[in-house]
């Protein structure tokens, strides 16, 4: 095995650079080493001057999110070693206007999520002394696997829906909605839907299904927009034949 | 900021793109097969010389392209649709969930059962 390996990261550097341009870097190739790794590798003993998010190191946090040889990853999940003999092309996420560097710009995201209502919504909140709302292993299987999302953007970086229209509510959002709707201890279905089911909501996705290839949690965000599609459907229909029924 | 300009041909970058662009393609032959059918209906309704043309303009050999084009694509939308259907279709048995082979296998059924049902119709 090679000692070194090639990094070629997209430098933009606001004010100097117009947009971004590719800059190499030899980093040592150790097996135990992520991308993440080899950045900082670079910023400690290469060019200061490198920026990018990270934080947790151990794909919990989602802040180290990267296009790496074209595809959306976690850049502390992806190791040198599996794009041996290289080079390795790390870029910003897709889709995300640029700031520096490897750092984009989620502020479209971080408004979206909140329209969503991504916590539990009671109607009558229980008092204290009657103790925690209880669940089910069953219940709790029925979401838990959307509650796995940790915001890593990439979801959004690997859409083209997204890409072409910004309005999108977009994958990750909307299987945190799901993650409550389908929660036995949420009451706020009713208050999503109108958000959920509005055309920048589940009506945009057409099911490329690369959101859910992207995911590093398995959270699969497209399925829960299909079943979103599916429940918003029998709704609608339900209200047109019996309008006065509580929905 | 720097913003990524989205390319126009940004659907051949990725095979799943191009794929999903071409599962959207074929809803227009879709739409051109429920139209054929609704011609050769017509075409059958208004008599025998009518038919006639129809079977004859259809035997022709770019109206067959277009036809094996439409096929193709077609059976693109039918495979990729059902190979999508259990993400979409989260059924529950007795408390425990159909596993999603059982309902893509169900979707297949249903499409022999209903295409046996329209061979029998036409050909009995």
């Amino acid at each position: 095995m090679a000692d070194e390996i090639t990094l070629e990261v997209a430098r933009f550097r606001p004010g100097e650079d117009t947009e971004p341009v590719l800059q190499s870097y030899q980093v040592p190739l150790r097996e135990q080493w992520a991308v993440l790794d080899g950045l900082s590798y670079i910023k400690d003993h290469l060019d200061g001057t490198l920026s990018f998010r990270w934080s947790c190191r151990m794909g919990i946090c989602g802040s180290c999110g990267m296009t790496v040889n074209g595809d959306p990853q976690l850049s502390c999940a992806t190791f040198l070693t599996d794009y041996a003999p290289g080079p390795i092309r790390i870029e910003p996420l897709h889709n995300f206007p640029v700031i520096r560097d490897l750092v984009v710009d989620i502020g479209d995201f971080m408004d979206k999520l909140p329209t969503v209502k991504p916590w539990l919504v009671r109607d009558v909140h229980s008092p204290l002394e009657e103790g925690e709302y209880l669940q089910t292993p069953e219940q709790l299987e029925d979401y838990q696997q959307f509650s796995m999302c940790i915001n890593c953007m990439l979801c959004y970086s690997a859409c083209p829906v997204y890409a072409l229209d910004q309005d999108f509510i977009g994958p990750a959002a909307i299987a945190l909605a799901q993650r409550y709707n389908l929660d036995s201890r949420d009451e706020g279905a009713d208050e999503r839907l109108a958000v959920l089911s509005s055309p920048e909501g589940i009506w945009s996705c057409t099911f490329v299904g690369e959101c859910s290839a992207a995911c590093p949690k398995g959270v699969d965000p497209a399925g829960a927009i299909q079943r979103y599609k599916l429940t918003a459907a029998t709704q609608a229909i339900k209200g047109l034949l019996m309008p006065r029924s509580r929905r | 900021m720097y913003q990524r300009p989205v390319h126009l041909f940004w659907w051949i970058e990725r095979r799943s793109y191009l794929l999903f662009v071409l599962r959207e393609l074929s809803s227009v032959f879709v739409a051109w097969t429920v139209v054929y059918l609704l011609l050769l209906v017509n075409a059958v309704s208004d008599g025998p010389a009518s038919y006639q043309r129809f079977l004859d303009r259809g035997g022709e050999w770019w109206m067959v392209a277009i036809n094996v084009i439409a096929m193709l694509f077609l059976l693109l939308h039918v495979v990729t649709w059902f190979g999508l259907a259990p993400r979409a279709m989260v059924i529950k048995v007795r408390g425990s969930r159909v596993p999603p082979r059982q309902i893509v296998a169900a979707h297949y059924l249903a499409w022999l059962v209903l295409s046996a049902i329209v061979a029998w119709l036409v050909l009995r």
